[in-house]
């Protein structure tokens, strides 16, 4: 049985009076690898601050992991941010603490742990993403844009998370950390259960990861549903950016 | 021959003809706009751009070339563009393709003063009322914060009490200690032509104790630390930590905010004290040194004269300065958009803000303690 992780409906989004998104509807079921994909500006990254109560959107609703976004209490939010993690476009690492204090900070806040077993865990999640222990006593000014991507998905698994929200993860890292970070969102959905909602542009990523996609266009979303079938839509940018690539 | 010479004109039976030559680019531009603009236009019916000695041009030169046909194109009833070489026909025709026309836009200047004035008054209210719901959630979030003692988050206050205050203490304690010789030193040239020497110490104890100190430590702490939140909060909005934390669960407000405010608070009014006894030390040298006022004779009066509950009021105005200029300093922070530029325009808002709503406020106080006798 598929339960349902995300809903949103009848969404607005405004900006001034410049229209982003408008009676826009999709539904993320719980534990699947889930795909926003459009044009550049569409508003993914928007609706993913929408999701994750950064934005405050204009009409419609959110729901999220049973909790209604319109009328979440502060407890209920709090409840909720540790439910979930999330990966920033640019990182976004907390550049006065090092990779590791930035990986351990919500253990720390959130658990009594001991420093040993907070180090452990730190030590493993900067394996688990690809990072060499050297690296974790640097700061965020001092590592690549890439190594800021990993130490940052490090940073949103360190809860072990229900839920994770990537902006364009695999942007900018050289394609052996891409394709390494595609086998790691697999594994990690198919052993903790994860659902998995993110922002792409890599194609081979999408056709590798994604098991269903949203592909906002025209401030809607122009299809919903799993790739297999999506060069019947029409639409220019599907056309264009699925139509080279033939398996 | 000369290089910049990329066009020459013939003009005759009515027709021009502006024969380019060699590379046209977007250095050359301006001087054949120049040349262009000096033709006499009175007498023509056709134009003829010829472009066939051309080598190249780039594609602001192909803006500039169908500008020129299609100005001329306006005023005679007949052009002709000559051209035979292939990749600069392909470059017209990509800026023909690819060039919106730029539409004349006329921006409307708000000219009438009321209208200005409006806009002024409107612009300051929001800003006002953003202040105001920035004071609420501070109000709101303290709430919280002071909820239970676990909230407080003690390393990251003394860390900013060290940081703004301990760090803070040479640079006060000098700024305060010459403060103290120059007011002596003026006063004690008035003062010895009276006479009234010793009076140096009742001016010194009053005005450093109540005014002086509390009010340079405030505008060094403004600029020092406020414009240092500013900055801090600023960049940390830029490059989206604030919107990481909030994301984490992390109150910016618990874990930032308030943090620096309180340890601000704290810091003060041990800034200020030691900024008295600075400011009265640089005052009882003078003292000694041009009125020959001895030390002792400088205690023993200041401790006749001087009624301890000048030094409360100099220190008690500490917390309040703190706030304001921490809260402004903060609140500009966060009004940081996604730019560069505007963590300058803030932060030098925000020293600017602090200095004067801590003079206003220091204006407050003169009053109400008038008032209350004190
Ligand atoms: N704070 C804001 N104020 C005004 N407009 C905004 C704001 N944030 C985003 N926009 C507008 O919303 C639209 C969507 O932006 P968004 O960042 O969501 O695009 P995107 O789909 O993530 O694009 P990309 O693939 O390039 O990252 C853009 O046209 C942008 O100009
Ligand atoms: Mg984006």
């Amino acid at each position: 049985m598929m339960s349902t992780a995300i809903e949103v409906k009848n969404l607005k989004t405004q900006f001034g009076s410049k229209i982003i998104h408008q009676s826009l509807n999709l539904t993320i079921n719980t534990g699947e690898i889930y795909g926003l994909l459009g044009p550049s500006g569409c508003g993914k990254t928007t609706l993913l601050r929408e999701m994750v109560m950064l934005e405050k959107y204009h009409s419609g609703n959110i729901n999220i992991l049973g909790y209604d976004l319109n009328n979440i209490g502060s407890e209920d939010a709090q409840k909720l941010r540790r439910e979930w993690g999330v990966l920033f476009q640019a990182g976004a690492l907390f550049s006065s603490l090092t990779l590791r204090e930035n990986i351990a900070l919500p253990l720390v806040e959130y658990t009594d742990l001991s420093p040993k077993m907070i180090e452990e865990i730190v030590r493993f999640k900067i394996n688990l993403v690809g990072l060499k222990h050297g690296d974790a006593n640097l700061y965020p000014a001092q590592i690549s844009g890439g190594m800021k991507k990993k130490a940052a998905l490090a940073r949103a698994l360190a809860m072990d998370p229900k839920l994770l929200f990537l902006d364009e993860p695999t942007s900018g890292l050289d394609p052996i950390s891409a394709r390494d970070f595609d086998a790691l969102i697999l594994e990690l959905r198919s052993l903790l259960g994860l659902t998995i909602v993110m922002v792409s542009h890599d194609l081979q990523s999408i056709y590798d990861t994604l098991d269903r996609v949203a592909i906002i266009d025209h401030k809607k979303i122009a299809y919903e549903g799993t790739l297999d079938n999506i060069k019947s839509v029409e639409s220019k940018f599907i056309k264009t950016f699925f139509g080279k690539y033939n398996e | 021959m000369n290089k910049t010479l990329t066009l020459t004109i013939s003009q005759k039976d009515g027709t021009l003809c502006l024969k380019f030559l060699g590379e046209i680019t977007v250095y050359t531009l301006s001087k054949n706009q120049e040349t262009i603009d000096k033709i006499d236009r009175s007498k023509l019916n056709r134009v003829e751009i010829d472009l066939s000695d051309v080598t190249f041009i780039d594609t602001a030169a192909g803006i500039f070339l169908l500008g020129v046909r299609k100005h001329f194109e306006a005023l005679v009833s007949q052009t002709q563009l000559v051209c035979t070489n292939d990749e600069i026909l392909r470059t017209l025709a990509l800026v023909e393709k690819k060039q919106e026309p730029s539409k004349e836009h006329k921006e409307r200047f708000a000219k009438n003063i009321v209208e200005r004035f409006g806009k002024f008054i409107y612009k300051h209210y929001v800003a006002f009322l953003s202040f105001i719901s920035f004071l609420g959630e501070l109000f709101s979030a303290s709430m919280r914060y002071f909820r239970s003692a676990k909230n407080i988050r003690y390393k990251e206050i003394m860390f900013e009490i060290y940081e703004s205050g301990i760090k803070a203490l040479g640079i006060i304690a000098l700024t305060s200690f010459l403060i103290g010789v120059v007011v002596a030193y003026q006063s004690a040239y008035q003062l010895k032509i009276y006479g009234a020497n010793i009076f140096i110490v009742d001016m010194l104890g009053l005005s450093i104790l109540r005014e002086l100190a509390p009010m340079m430590t405030a505008i060094v702490i403004a600029g020092r630390s406020g414009s240092a939140f500013t900055a801090q909060i600023g960049a940390m909005k830029i490059t989206e930590e604030l919107d990481a934390m909030r994301t984490m669960g992390f109150d910016p407000y618990m874990f930032l905010v308030l943090p620096r405010i309180i340890a601000l608070m704290i810091a003060m009014p041990i800034l200020i004290f030691v900024a008295d006894i600075a400011g009265i030390l640089g005052g009882m040298l003078i003292a000694h040194i041009d009125l020959k006022i001895t030390v002792e004779l400088f205690l023993e009066r200041f401790s006749d004269v001087i009624a301890v509950k000048h030094f409360y009021i100099g220190v008690l105005k500490g917390p309040f300065f703190a706030f304001l200029i921490a809260s402004i300093a903060i609140y500009r922070g966060l009004m940081v958009k996604n730019d560069t530029q505007s963590i300058g325009f803030n932060t030098t808002k925000s020293v600017v803000e602090a200095i004067f709503a801590v003079i206003v406020c220091d204006a407050l106080f003169s009053i109400a303690f008038t008032n209350l006798g004190i």
